[in-house]
């Protein structure tokens, strides 16, 4: 084991490894998280806390993380680098592991442009990339960017994201193949509905020998409605839902579309499941924590029960 | 060279309005090129200027006149003579211009008519496109002479992000992802291995991350 994080310990021990999303509430009301942090409880291995996902602002990544680990979570750190230069960010690792967060994840981020503060800088610093390898040189070698040592070196257990279905297509494995070589200790993917692609993806990443360097989650969103659907394959960035997918959620009475978007979801986790290289799941149920339970039972994952420390 | 475009002439108004004599000074380089302040353009907007008071029934002296560049004190000269005669010199220049101005002439207010933009290129005739941010270290030669910097939205060093799609970027459809053009390129010219490398944190300290910026060339001065 590289560090003390949950996460890690999961991984290890090969079991399918469950991680959700957290999202914090757009505002101060602590409530709203713990509701939906209790509902996740006992369900996952460790929980994803957005950082301003789609840049929209919410209760910062960092606290959100503290509160749902006094609630007995394993948290995740989300870190992006559109809005805090190199400085915040290595402050923040070092507050975040200072606080007891175990695990961060190293993103660029949505551009400011999608959110809900058009106007702000887009800060840039770092790119992802630099920011992994800036929180495994911390772990390694006990220093930051630029070289100089530290106290206390945060031993955070790294991971990136990778979008199996950007473009250019054939590049997304040659930046995985980055990510892992800055020190990704894992990989959770964009949300998958194009089950194909992301199959030629896992035998390019595993051809390449990168599955057996760093555990790969397969990202899973379960979509509400039709219109989710058609929304989410037009308007978010780097989304790709097959028309098929999409005409099968229309297809369903609306009363009924939630039902099947759950079963969706199930399928796509069976089938993820058999993918070899796929170390587990990540699942992002959009303001739909709640359905997490559901969802896991349903695909014959099973429930994850809090470790007695 | 520089892009600018010029200003609402409400937004104009605004600044000027207060003045009873205005000469409308405009830039014979990179601002005639991307059509927004060359002579052509300087002729224009004094005479939208005043018809705009004539509309509104108030009376001003607009004058007109145009310098090689707006930039160099050697052209800021051109204009000496006229300066004293009016209360206000509106420029249309790039924001350079209009500080140079402000420099030389010491006792004159200077209002710019142009937003200046970016350092671009005349892509076709009415087509100007941002691709260079002056960063102060040109790393080009790696990207196969296609910048991240000013070319990504997001300054990316090591590759596109997710947002990438058919060659366009995620922030709007009209732009093109500055990675894709990179990826293309190194492709083209048989150099994709330069993309494998891991690219360390830019030094941001030679860009305007520095504070303003400036070159002393001993062997330049007189």
């Amino acid at each position: 084991m590289k560090t003390e994080s949950l996460l890690e310990k999961a991984l290890e021990s090969g079991k399918f490894v469950v991680t959700a999303e957290c999202g914090p509430p757009k505002g101060a009301d602590t409530e709203i998280l713990i509701k939906k942090g209790k509902s996740l409880l006992g369900w996952v291995d460790a929980v994803n806390v957005t950082d301003n996902q789609t840049a929209i602002v919410r209760m910062s990544s960092l606290a959100a993380c503290s509160i749902l680990k006094q609630l007995g979570h394993e948290p995740i750190l989300q870190m992006v680098t559109r809005d805090r230069n190199r400085i915040a960010l290595q402050s923040d690792l070092f507050g975040a592991y200072a606080l007891g967060v175990r695990n961060v994840l190293c993103l660029t981020g949505d551009h400011q442009s999608f959110g809900n503060q058009k106007e702000a800088v887009g800060v840039f610093d770092l790119d992802s990339v630099q920011l992994l390898q800036t929180a495994h040189d911390m772990r390694e070698s006990g220093i930051i960017i630029g070289g100089e040592a530290i106290q206390g070196p945060p031993q955070l257990f790294v991971g990136a994201a990778e979008n199996p279905f950007a473009d250019p297509v054939d590049w997304r494995v040659v930046r995985l193949g980055k990510k892992v070589r800055a020190g990704a200790d894992f990989i959770q993917t964009q949300c998958i509905y194009n089950l194909s692609r992301f199959e030629t993806f896992m035998t390019q990443a595993k051809d390449m020998g990168l599955t057996e360097k760093t555990a790969i989650l397969a990202g899973v969103t379960p979509l509400k409605t039709a219109g989710m659907a058609r929304y989410m394959a037009t308007k978010v960035a780097g989304m790709d839902i097959p028309e098929e997918l999409i005409s099968r959620m229309a297809n369903t009475p609306k009363e009924k579309q939630a039902e099947e978007g759950i079963k969706i979801a199930v399928e796509t986790i069976q089938r993820v499941k058999e993918i070899p290289g796929v170390a587990g799941i990540h699942l992002m149920a959009i303001e739909w924590e709640h359905m997490v339970p559901e969802i896991l039972q349903a695909a014959g994952v099973g429930n994850r029960p809090p470790e007695v420390v | 060279m520089i892009v600018a475009e010029l200003k609402e002439i409400d937004e104009i108004r605004k600044m000027i309005d207060r003045y009873s004599s205005i000469l409308v000074v405009g830039c014979d380089s990179c601002v005639a090129e991307c059509a927004a302040g060359g002579a052509r353009e300087t002729q224009l907007l004094a005479a939208a200027l005043r018809l705009s008071y004539l509309k509104d029934g108030q009376k001003r002296i607009i004058s007109e006149a145009c310098l090689d560049r707006q930039c160099v004190d050697d052209f800021i000269d051109g204009i000496a003579e006229q300066v004293p005669e009016h209360e206000v010199i509106l420029s249309l220049g790039c924001g350079a211009g209009v500080q140079a101005l402000a420099r030389v002439y010491t006792d004159k207010p200077i209002i710019p008519a142009l937003d200046t933009l970016f350092i671009g290129e005349t892509q076709m005739r009415g087509v100007w496109t941002e691709n260079c941010l002056g960063c102060g270290q040109c790393k080009l030669g790696y990207f196969g002479a296609v910048c991240p910097v000013a070319r990504c939205s997001k300054k990316l060093m090591n590759g596109p992000c997710g947002g990438s799609k058919g060659g366009r970027c995620e922030i709007d459809p009209e732009t093109p992802c500055g990675w894709d053009l990179i990826i293309r390129r190194l492709e083209a010219i048989g150099e994709l291995d330069r993309l494998g490398e891991y690219v360390p944190p830019v030094n941001w300290s030679t860009s305007h991350s520095g504070g303003p910026r400036r070159v002393i060339r001993e062997d330049q001065k007189q």
